[in-house]
């Protein structure tokens, strides 16, 4: 094997692997968050649809979400390989376990990950299959001399429906509960631990977890309301 | 005191094993923890039973050897102590106190409460040698260090083996462990020299013996009886990501 798989295949290796896609779809959940507040405004989809047709036909951003799918899988099935292989080195169970010990968060990220996975399929076909390869009404905005496919309305639609509504917030708070954990945690496993900067990361990290998850779980409920 | 003890018991490590349940009375709150195993032991023996096996040695907290986990948790509630450190005081009269041994795969169980730490030993060894003179002691200040290098070399070293890390941990990951033994030579000028070729050996062993990978739960440092900090495991990534790119071997 030569050096680099073979670090990339070692436990430390495999972990720089989490924390990089961690912290890339970090900065991407943070861009997402900013286009889709633009759902918010009450301009009959203006702002947002002529976001999102940026989003799919710039070619610094195309090149950009091939990253963003690579990075994913990435993430999600090394993270389950972690996973199964971390289940096994305990082998037989404790009777009785004191689970204070670690946070509810980071003896659980395998689980949470799997339900993030979960929505996340679904929440690709809602919209993103739909985008790419569905058929959408188009529409043609005062100034604009190209014509739009509506996403606001397809936005707009499924989230009139509480159900989705209330799977949304709840991958919310999932997503919350795993970055509560692996926000701080990807700087450790890139070795960055520091006394005067280690208690900043978490406080950062604490705040962008809130500010994102709220953020997120707003748009539909608003929507819903509206 | 009077206290219910539940306790792993297995005859071998192909022995499934399964809890035994004990009674014992008139136990000092003075007794150390292993004392009052002692006591069960010795009313075991008199009514003609196998003694629980548990392994101890220097009984004040500096070998390592007094590997159990008593309610949940590796070397009991106290913070910062091992087992044989541990006393009666810190239970209450009519207790039911759960013992177990570690779990972790890559430390079988041997018997009861013993468990088969040598992968540690294999790791310690994977990491080699550091090149110092044999020989008359050196003198003290022929090196000079810094107090707080020294202090936090000191820190790292003060790790006895003792295996609490990989039982606390819910991924039975040894990191903590592997850490604080390299970090203890990678602080200091002495063991610099082959720091590259230490950390690629004791994390590749690592991985060999069957831990799981560490997730940042903290639970290691939680239970380490030494307060070994999490800090070392992060100085360990680092090493290992510097060792991998500038050491010279390809494979
Ligand atoms: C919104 C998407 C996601 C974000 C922002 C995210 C972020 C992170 C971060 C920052 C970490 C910490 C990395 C480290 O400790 O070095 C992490 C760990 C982890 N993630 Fe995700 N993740 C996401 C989705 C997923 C998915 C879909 C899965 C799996 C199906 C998953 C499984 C895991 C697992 C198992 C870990 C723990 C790895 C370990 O043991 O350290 N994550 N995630
Ligand atoms: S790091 Fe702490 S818990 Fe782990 S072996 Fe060393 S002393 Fe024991
Ligand atoms: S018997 Fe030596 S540390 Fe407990």
């Amino acid at each position: 094997m030569s050096w680099f798989t073979n670090f990339l295949l070692s436990s430390i290796g495999q972990k720089l692997i989490m924390s990089l896609t961690g912290l890339f779809l970090i900065v991407f959940l943070a861009v997402h968050l900013t286009g889709n507040l633009q759902l918010l405004y009450n301009d009959n989809g203006e702002a947002f649809n002529t976001y999102a047709y940026f989003m799919t036909s710039n070619l610094f951003i195309k090149i950009t979400s091939i990253g963003l799918y690579t990075g994913i899988l990435l993430h999600a099935i090394q993270g389950i390989l972690i996973w199964r292989r971390n289940v096994a080195a305990r082998g037989t169970g404790y009777k009785v376990k004191k689970a204070s010990d670690a946070s509810f968060s980071s003896r659980n990220m395998g689980w949470l990950g799997v339900i993030i996975a979960i929505f996340l399929a679904l929440h690709l076909y809602q919209f993103w299959a739909k985008m790419h390869f569905g058929t959408m009404e188009m529409i043609n905005y005062h100034g604009y001399d190209y014509a739009v496919k509506d996403l606001y309305s397809v936005v707009d639609h499924i989230y009139s429906n509480p159900v989705y509504v209330i799977i949304y917030v709840i991958s919310m708070i999932v997503v919350g509960l795993h970055l509560w954990h692996g926000f701080q945690s990807a700087f450790q496993s890139l070795g960055l631990n520091h006394k005067k900067y280690t208690p900043l990361i978490k406080g950062l990290g604490m705040i962008y977890t809130i500010v994102v998850t709220l953020g997120f779980a707003i748009i539909p409920i608003y929507m819903y309301l509206n | 005191m009077k206290l219910t003890l539940k306790i792993w018991r297995q005859t071998n490590a192909n022995d499934k094993g399964s809890f035994e349940t004990y009674n014992l009375d008139n136990i000092s709150t003075d007794m150390s923890f292993l004392e009052m195993l002692d006591v069960l032991n010795e009313q075991l023996v008199t009514e003609k039973k196998f003694p629980v096996s548990f392994e101890h040695d220097c009984r004040e907290g500096i070998c390592g050897a007094c590997s159990m986990v008593i309610n949940g948790q590796p070397h009991g509630p106290m913070k910062g102590t091992t087992t044989c450190q541990l006393h009666m005081r810190s239970f209450n009269d009519g207790d039911t106190i759960v013992i177990e041994p570690f779990r972790s795969r890559a430390f079988p169980v041997i018997r009861d409460l013993v468990v088969d730490r040598s992968a540690f030993d294999r790791i310690i060894q994977a990491g080699g040698y550091i090149s110092v003179n044999t020989g008359q002691a050196q003198d003290g200040n022929a090196i000079p260090i810094e107090k707080d290098t020294a202090l936090a070399a000191f820190d790292s070293a003060t790790c006895i083996g003792c295996g609490a890390c990989v039982a606390a941990c819910p991924n039975a990951s040894a990191m903590l462990f592997t850490s604080a033994k390299v970090s203890h030579l990678a602080k200091l000028p002495q063991g610099e020299v082959e720091s590259t070729k230490r950390v690629l050996g004791m994390v590749n062993q690592m991985d060999q013996e069957g831990f799981g990978k560490c997730s940042n739960t903290g639970a290691c440092e939680a239970e380490c009886p030494k307060e070994i900090s999490i800090e070392n495991i992060a100085l360990m990534n680092r090493e290992y990501l510097k060792a991998s790119i500038s050491s010279d071997k390809m494979g």
